[in-house]
């Protein structure tokens, strides 16, 4: 069977899906290690101001540097963060990927900031190490990037969104099929290798404004990629452990403790006093947060008012012009100076994110899924805190190794008969005359994601919410799209949907808590080392349910000291 | 199942005078990651069409006249 005169297809070695911080450096990397080779770099939106760093970004959150830490305590403060539940030779291979990554992206013109003597300006925000190093000049990136890519010719595809993945008939990846924004056409890309770049699953829970795109990720992240790799066959992981973040009230945006940390700002409570003893974000500092808010001595705050002119123009300069720049003009709105006035924050909506916490699609230290010839880098994938160093440098390792199993394989074969089945189902929604609109299909998800998912986790409520997922699935057959991008966004609330579902799945299978707020789960109070201490993998079983197994934490490249392994369960200041 | 339109007040504007749209330029519509900007048929100018923003402020930074600008949305001011 051919596939219809309506599918265009276009060959390639290495497919990479999703242009925003790993994926430029996985496509870049391709062609630096066979330019022979055939690389598309696929993107929903546009290269150029796609994803998380789309405005640049004010400092590596987590740069290994020589003379301030070693891989070794790098790994070592990673794993105590994450309870222990932690692929080390993962996290290994980004920190002895840290430096030289550094230096590539310095090389290429990122400007880093450095001291007096030209040595990296490093600073302290984590609970014990140090390993922030600011970029106040960032806003680049993206420029830098987009260089890169025109010179080593990697073929961009703009304005296309990877909705499912392609097999061959030995179960390896063998591509993927799109759908064009702007136009509604499918395309299908073959390819021996593919790596998924395609960022955090940042629309799972609705943000507490209401406003669908209020989300702390960029929105174009919405979980395409899990559900991609869900629906290919291949192993997520930790999605129990959620990403939730402290922000800005209804900014939603980073208060960012990492910028104005190091130059004397806090997190505080009402009374203006401390009581988180480090600001680097993690389950047992978002728990603290949580009972701030919740005790009594609320709302917490981001607190600046003591400290002096030129710091607070300083902070200024950084953090509204850099990353998120309305955020200045959001302050305006409302009459905040962080001269006179502390910052309300809150706690965001809940997602994947293995940049910021450790949920994704599972790869190992070589960025391999479960699935052979699928790799994965950034944020969709599992290698715990890696933020937007860990994205490059995990994009560099996918790069390379994609590239290598390329040259291994033929072209693979195309399963028509699934992609015409496929090309209908993304279609549908658009030959209808009437139905359900995305945003209000969406909107529901999200709001049953908060009212019955979020922490802290309760088995009653969590089975009312599965059973409110579950009997919208009949809604999908009615979605209703006008144009091309209702129809984008028809295929991302599919993709919503199944990530709701799996949130929930993981967290009912882990019976226990841990990760302090982002697996607190009531019915289940202590952490049980004993029965979990272990990964849990979710996948399509064989009947194509939603399905949960263990998977043992695989021996550790760095001992942890007994008195170490409780570092981070100490985050509250205590009194006198 | 029938629909309704809602309105809704978008939070980017584009300054007709200074949009040149009509000389070619789609830079905002390019670069916007949530493709929320669009042409205008009678107007010919560049417009938000679907108030799905992330105040993220491409569109503002790369337009070559100033004549775009980011507000914060009315849910979350
Ligand atoms: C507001 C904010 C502030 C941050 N601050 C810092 C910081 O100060 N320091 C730090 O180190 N880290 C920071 N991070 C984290 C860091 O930016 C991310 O970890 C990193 O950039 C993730 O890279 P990525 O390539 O995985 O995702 P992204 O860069 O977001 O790229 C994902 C790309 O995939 C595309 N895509 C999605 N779905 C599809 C699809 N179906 N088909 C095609 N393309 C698709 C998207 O459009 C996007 O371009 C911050 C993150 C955010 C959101
Ligand atoms: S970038 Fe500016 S000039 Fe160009 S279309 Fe947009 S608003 Fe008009
Ligand atoms: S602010 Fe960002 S999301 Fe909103 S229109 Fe401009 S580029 Fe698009």
């Amino acid at each position: 069977m051919n596939l219809p005169s309506d599918i265009r297809v276009q060959d390639v070695d290495v497919l990479v899906i999703g242009g925003g911080t790993a994926g430029p450096m996985a496509a870049v990397t391709a062609k630096e290690q066979n330019p022979d080779a055939k690389v598309m770099l696929l993107e929903k939106a546009n290269v150029k101001r796609s994803g998380a760093i789309s405005m640049g970004m004010d400092g590596l959150n987590n740069a290994v540097v020589p003379g301030h830490s070693e891989p070794e305590d790098y790994v070592k403060e990673i794993t105590i963060a994450n309870d222990g539940i932690v692929l080390q030779k993962g996290v290994m291979a980004y920190a002895e990927g840290s430096f030289d990554m550094i230096q590539k992206l310095d090389s290429w013109g990122v400007y880093f900031q450095k001291d007096e003597t030209g040595e990296y300006d490093m600073k302290k925000v984590h609970h014990l190490g140090t390993y922030v190093l600011p970029m106040p000049e960032g806003h680049n990136i993206k420029k830098i990037l987009y260089r890169r890519l025109r010179r080593h010719r990697v073929m961009i595809e703009n304005r296309y969104q990877a909705i499912r993945l392609l097999k061959d008939k030995d179960g390896a990846v063998s591509g993927c099929i799109a759908l064009g924004t702007r136009d509604a056409d499918i395309i299908v890309i073959r390819a021996k290798a593919v790596v998924l770049c395609t960022g955090a699953a940042g629309r799972i829970g609705l943000p507490a404004s209401g406003y669908l795109f209020g989300t702390y990720e960029n929105p174009s992240n919405c979980g395409d990629g899990h559900s991609m790799a869900y629906h290919v066959g291949a192993e997520l992981t930790g999605l129990e452990c959620y990403q939730i973040n402290p922000l800005l009230k209804d900014y939603n945006g980073p208060a960012c403790a990492y910028v104005t940390g190091p130059l004397g700002g806090y997190t505080a409570n009402a009374k203006g006093d401390r009581f988180i003893e480090c600001d680097y974000w993690s389950g047992q500092m978002m728990m603290e947060f949580y009972n701030e808010l919740q005790g009594g001595n609320g709302p917490v705050f981001l607190k600046l008012d003591h400290l002096a002119e030129e710091t607070i123009q300083e902070i200024e300069h950084v953090l509204h012009t850099n990353e998120r720049p309305s955020r200045g003009r959001f302050h305006d709105g409302r009459g905040t100076d962080y001269r006179t006035k502390m910052v309300e924050m809150h706690i965001s909506e809940i997602g994947f994110c293995a940049g910021h916490s450790a949920s994704g699609v599972w790869i190992n230290e070589k960025g391999e899924t479960t699935v052979p010839g699928l790799y994965g880098a950034g944020d969709m994938a599992s290698i715990p805190h890696s933020y937007m160093l860990g994205a490059f440098v995990y994009g560099q390792i996918c790069g390379e190794n994609a590239t290598e199993y390329a040259l291994t394989r033929e072209l693979p074969e195309l399963d028509v008969e699934y992609i015409i089945a496929e090309r209908d189902r993304i279609l549908a929604p658009m030959k209808r005359t009437d139905g359900i609109p995305p945003s209000q299909f969406e909107f529901k998800v999200r709001r049953l994601v908060n009212d019955y998912l979020q922490p802290p986790k309760v088995t009653k409520k969590m089975d009312i919410g599965l059973a409110r997922l579950e009997a919208m699935k009949e809604d999908i057959g009615h979605l209703y799209a006008r144009d091309a991008h209702e129809l984008l966004r028809a295929n991302e609330a599919q993709h919503v949907f199944d990530c709701a579902q799996m949130a929930a799945v993981a967290s009912m299978y882990r019976t226990e808590s841990r990760w302090g707020l982002y697996h607190n789960y009531v019915d289940f109070p202590a952490t049980d080392n004993d029965n979990w201490f272990c990964h849990v993998q979710l996948f399509k079983d064989e009947n194509s349910q939603m399905a949960c197994s263990t998977k043992p934490v695989d021996p550790y490249v760095v001992e942890l000291d007994e008195d170490e392994k409780n570092a981070y369960q100490q985050m509250r200041v205590q009194a006198g | 199942m029938p629909i309704a339109s809602q309105i809704s007040m978008v939070p980017v504007v584009v300054d007709d005078e200074k949009c040149i749209a009509e000389k070619g330029c789609r830079t905002c519509i390019d670069v916007c990651p949530l493709d929320v900007l669009w042409i205008n048929e009678e107007s010919g100018k560049a417009y938000m069409k679907y108030d799905e923003c992330w105040y993220c402020m491409p569109c503002e930074a790369d337009c070559p006249t100033d004549a775009v600008t980011v507000n914060i949305p009315y849910l979350l001011r």
